[in-house]
């Protein structure tokens, strides 16, 4: 635990995140504090409207904080320059892609923007980086296939080698497992945890599958209405967080099975 | 794959030469092939034949590949920076930009009246107005499509922006005289012709420039396929980019429209017909093939249009859709589904 700073990734300091317009600042949360380690897997959990998605958005730069500071690989996020971002983080979004003509190979070649030349041509180093990021998620065999041949799963699986091929050290995801059924939800968790062991890659999602999440995640961060917690699952159910997470008349928290079951 | 698409574009190529050829032929006098080669390269023996060829020919058949081309690539940067099957240089209302340009400076000038008015009609003042008047709406609809999140309605503000040009061109013609009516109609017929070779150096140039925006775009192009937040984080800048291409297109939409008047449908429709054949939205191979098939598609429209052998000009404007839209038509019938 010697040199521990050398070894955070992602840090948030006192955080306040939300919408601000010219008269009105609506906060989302606030008092946000936590540090990510390289090569973990990390899941934020909440409930809907809690302000994942605002707090992952913050963290890429696509919404800028209320107040409080995040740092990049020691450095402040404000002063990091979108290529430089490029460089660090990469993304895959919940928003449907606005063109699905392309091939799988083209998608994820996209990844390597930040790295190609004015006009986008691939160098060799470029094309076994693809074909890595191919392998690594099971999926070389879809190459020459169009996006819109195919399934939920699969182009999931194509987002996640697009941001492999991006070549960063933090790749966040938000809610890569809505809209799968459960055997692709697990297996896509499972996947994201092999690439964190595989790569040494952070990798941070959102996501509703808080069973799956506390079995498979390193570090979770747990946001409810007053608080937010960065920790071990397990501690994190040690402390009760999660009976926090909702209203308790319809669902409570099992401790022993780790899992939420309806009251009777 | 690769060998495919190369393989494309060498027929392309030849189909483009082949049009070329066959329009320059082609015209109100029959000039048979062996003579247009010859007057091609300065060796003809009939003097006739290599004025009509290389004084009104030859402009018209280099302005119709500039025009094609240029309008297709407009729509297809459209298309792609508004994420919208539907955009074109006409549909987001570049063209009723120019056009409101171009009213103002030949129809306006009745209300200025006097020695003003005559200075005020040269062929530049027409060429500035309609690319201001582009470049102005443009910004306009780029400014809207910040706020507004929702492509459709940036769709719809598009159209507004036709319906206020057609309102204010309906008020100024109420004050104008029948001769600048005229002159304002038949501008918005279309035309190919008419064009000097300094005209055509100066319209080339803008039009080159143009280009070499839209290829610098060509990385930006494809990573705003993803959408904006994606295209984001694989570091474009976002505003810099938008900028380039809606410049681009200004330029390029806007000159056209000022040199031809404005030609409709070819915008909208050749980057659809393109990524039909090519079944791509990789832009490093859509532009290029844009290029070809707007050419092609505006040489055949201009061939047609001045009726071979015969002392009809009809309007080319008519012709392009008239020839176009069938065939837009049937390809996506036949294809069952858009490529987008």
């Amino acid at each position: 635990m010697k040199n521990e700073t050398s070894h955070i990734i992602l840090k948030a300091e006192q955080l306040s995140i939300g919408y601000k317009t010219k008269k009105i600042e609506t906060v989302i949360a606030s008092n946000i504090n936590f540090e990510l380690q390289k090569g973990q897997l990390i899941g934020l959990v909440g409930a809907n409207g809690i302000g994942k998605s605002t707090l992952l958005r913050t963290l890429i730069k696509v919404q800028p904080e209320l107040s409080g500071a995040i740092s990049l690989n020691n450095k402040d996020l404000k002063s990091t320059s979108t290529l430089e971002l490029a460089k660090q983080l990469s993304i895959v979004l919940t928003e449907p892609l606005t063109s699905k003509n392309l091939s799988v190979f083209e998608l994820v070649a996209l990844g390597r923007h930040p790295y190609t030349n004015w006009i986008g041509n691939l160098t060799e180093n470029d094309t076994t980086t693809i074909n890595n990021a191919l392998s690594l998620v099971n999926i070389s065999e879809l190459k020459d296939k169009k996006c819109y041949e195919l399934s939920d799963g699969q182009l999931q699986k194509v987002m996640i080698a697009r941001a492999l091929a991006q070549d960063t050290a933090i790749i966040v995801l938000d809610e890569p497992t809505s809209h799968l059924d459960m055997y692709h939800k697990a297996y896509i968790l499972k996947l994201l945890q092999k690439l964190t062991k595989e790569t040494g890659k952070t990798i941070l999602f959102s996501s509703h599958e808080i069973d799956l999440a506390i079995q498979l995640c390193d570090t979770m961060i747990v946001m409810t209405k007053d608080q937010v917690v960065c920790d071990e699952p397990c501690h994190l159910i040690s402390k009760g967080i999660f009976n926090s997470l909702f209203p308790k008349d319809l669902i409570v928290f099992d401790d022993k099975t780790g899992s939420f079951r309806v009251t009777k | 794959m690769k060998t495919n698409h190369t393989y494309s574009f060498i027929v392309l190529t030849a189909v483009l030469l082949f049009c070329f050829v066959l329009n320059i032929s082609l015209g109100s006098v029959g000039i048979p092939f062996s003579e247009v080669f010859d007057s091609l390269f300065g060796t003809a023996q009939n003097n006739t034949s290599q004025i009509i060829i290389t004084k009104v020919r030859l402009p018209k058949a280099i302005t119709a590949i500039i025009v094609g081309s240029g309008l297709g690539i407009s729509g297809l940067l459209m298309q792609t920076l508004f994420r919208n099957p539907l955009a074109g240089p006409f549909v987001l209302g570049i063209s009723s930009g120019a056009s409101l340009g171009v009213a103002l400076v030949i129809l306006g000038s009745g209300l200025f009246g006097g020695l003003f008015a005559t200075a005020l009609i040269t062929k530049w003042s027409i060429v500035i107005a309609s690319s201001l008047g582009s470049f102005i709406v443009l910004l306009a609809v780029l400014a809207v499509s910040n706020k507004v999140r929702d492509t459709m309605a940036i769709l719809i503000i598009g159209l507004m922006f036709g319906s206020i040009t057609a309102a204010v061109v309906s008020v100024l013609s109420y004050f104008s005289s029948a001769e600048q009516l005229q002159q304002y109609i038949f501008w918005g017929f279309g035309s190919l012709s008419n064009l000097s070779w300094s005209d055509l150096l100066i319209f080339f140039s803008i039009y080159a420039f143009g280009l070499l925006l839209s290829i610098a775009s060509i990385k930006g192009l494809n990573g705003l396929l993803l959408g904006d937040n994606y295209a984001k984080s694989l570091g474009l800048n976002l505003k810099q980019s938008r900028l380039i291409i809606i410049l681009a297109t200004s330029l390029i939409a806007g000159t056209i429209t000022a040199f031809a008047g404005p030609i409709a449908f070819i915008g909208l429709a050749i980057p659809h017909l393109t990524r039909q054949i090519f079944k791509t939205t990789n832009h490093k191979i859509l532009l290029p093939a844009v290029f070809l098939f707007g050419a092609i598609v505006m040489l055949i429209c201009d061939t047609i249009a001045q009726v071979p052998y015969s002392d009809y000009m009809l309007p080319i404007n008519a012709i392009t859709a008239l020839v176009g839209a069938p065939v837009v038509i049937w390809l996506l019938v036949r294809q069952r589904k858009m490529m987008f």
